[in-house]
């Protein structure tokens, strides 16, 4: 491996957290972006090529290093580190439509699921997956929810964008068809 | 339309329709426990109504786009009855509305071509919007699952280095990193709220003297005969417990006569001491409990 490659490595391993690709550069004043991008590229090769229990991963705006899948029943078995806990449908569903129509307040969200959100949305908040990003025009200026860093880690998404577009889900949103006679 | 045409039989009269609902309100608990021990499971199998309702529908079938809103009204009903009913405001707001569009679908259509608008096409509008809603889920839901699987190695929490070398890395906070960090030193920065608790010491041997003085001029007096009008509150209780060594003494009687009305301090032939001499008949604390007794500065 390079100097550069190493020391991304152990920068990496550092974090724990994924590592912005600016973050990465601002190792070595010497290097250029581009070079970083490279060195990031040799470094997931190495984990990739060379028979790693770790992987190089791209998840949330950056970089992270992450166990294999398939290690994680032994591990936790062992008791070295044990898999978060599984987000109830309610949640899932609240964050789904969080991040679908982010900025989005409250009422909406309550609009579509047809239940109240308020404990869920407090306890997203205090996961992290989702944060204030404003508050709404709309009479009482409700607060309005987004997405955060942490939501993207969670499901193991670079960007949002990697979420299927709404125009490509199952059921399309068709105007209902005309009354029978 | 057959489908409709043969609810509008079955149905009528309408207050039939709303019996069903009454039931719910009235019986639930009773019914959860005779019939459907496993309600608790249902509770939280389905999301909300809407759950229950694509669920339903699901489960016969049934065309989103054509819901024989009569049927499916009476399997919501009859599926929610074994809800707990506290739990379930929900899902008797959506049964009602439910029946709502039950009896819009009742109501005759005038002309034959003239445009309809299918009550139900606000609640198709919302099964939709809400099975779309579903699908994201089963997506988020695959991706956390393949994300659980792996670990990362702990986080280190970062703490501001002696020399911040300033430019290093872009400070990024969240609108709520910022208002909980201001909550955090407002909370620090606020006084505590600290009362001085200053002793006093209570001169109830001179306050005695004072009411035997009283008491040996005097057929009766007041309370307040005995105290300053700015009289601080050592004086007050002083005077306070006098009164009640020289009851408790037999030289002096009190009297109430109404609640909250002014103590009547009467000299008594001196006895000897025994019990049962205080003559305190209302059980009002002779001053204004709200007086501050510690002597607290503030």
């Amino acid at each position: 491996m390079t100097p550069l490659a190493q020391l991304l490595e152990a920068a990496l391993f550092a974090s724990g957290a994924p590592v912005p690709l600016e973050a990465l550069a601002a190792l070595d004043s010497d290097v250029t972006p581009d070079e970083v991008s490279a060195a990031i590229e040799e470094l997931r090769h190495h984990y990739d090529e060379g028979g790693h229990g770790i992987e190089l991963v791209e998840i949330a705006g950056g970089w992270q290093l992450l166990t294999r899948p398939e290690y994680a029943t032994a591990i936790e078995s062992a008791q070295l580190a044990s898999r978060p806990q599984r987000l109830s449908a309610a949640a899932h569903e609240t964050l789904a439509l969080i991040a679908y129509r982010q900025p989005i307040t409250r009422a909406d969200i309550e609009e579509v699921r047809g239940v109240s959100a308020g404990s869920i949305l407090r306890s997203l908040l205090e996961r992290g997956l989702v944060d204030v990003v404003g508050k709404a025009d709309a009479l009482g200026r409700p607060l309005l929810y987004g997405t955060t860093p942490a939501f993207l880690e969670h499901f193991s998404l670079r960007h949002l964008g990697e979420l299927p577009r709404a125009d490509e889900l199952a059921v399309a949103l068709r105007p209902p068809p005309p009354p029978s006679p | 339309l057959s489908a409709l045409a043969a609810t509008v039989d079955r149905n009528l009269p309408m207050t039939a329709d709303l019996l069903p609902l009454s039931d719910a309100i009235r019986s639930p608990a009773v019914e959860a426990e005779g019939e459907a021990p496993s309600f608790i499971v249902e509770l939280t199998h389905f999301t909300g109504p809407l759950d229950l309702l694509l669920t339903l529908l699901r489960e016969e079938q049934i065309d989103i786009y054509d819901i024989p809103i009569a049927r499916i009204a009476e399997q919501f009903l009859e599926r929610i009855r074994t809800l707990r009913l506290d739990e379930a405001a929900e899902y008797l707001e959506m049964a009602a509305r439910l029946l709502r569009i039950k009896a819009q679908t009742l109501l005759p259509r005038h002309g034959g071509d003239e445009p309809w608008d299918d009550p139900r096409a606000e609640l198709v509008r919302r099964l939709l919007e809400y099975q779309q809603v579903r699908e994201v889920v089963d997506v988020l839901e695959s991706r956390a699952e393949g994300r659980r699987q792996r670990f990362a190695a702990p986080r280190r929490p970062f703490a501001v280095p002696e020399q911040v070398v300033v430019g290093a890395r872009r400070f990024e906070a969240a609108l709520s990193d910022l208002l909980s960090a201001v909550d955090r030193i407002v909370r620090a920065v606020r006084a505590p709220t600290v009362h001085a608790v200053v002793p006093r010491a209570l001169d109830v041997p001179g306050a005695i003297e004072a009411a035997r003085a009283l008491l040996a001029g005097r057929k009766r007096f007041r309370w307040y005969d005995l105290l300053d009008v700015n009289a601080e509150t050592w004086q007050v209780l002083s005077v306070l417990l006098a009164l009640l060594e020289l009851a408790r003494l037999g030289e002096c009687g009190l009297r109430q006569s109404a609640t909250f009305g002014a103590i009547e301090i009467t000299p008594l032939e001196r006895t000897p001491v025994g019990d049962g001499l205080v003559a305190v008949e209302s059980g009002q604390p002779p001053f204004d409990t709200s007086h501050d007794t510690t002597g607290a500065a503030a």
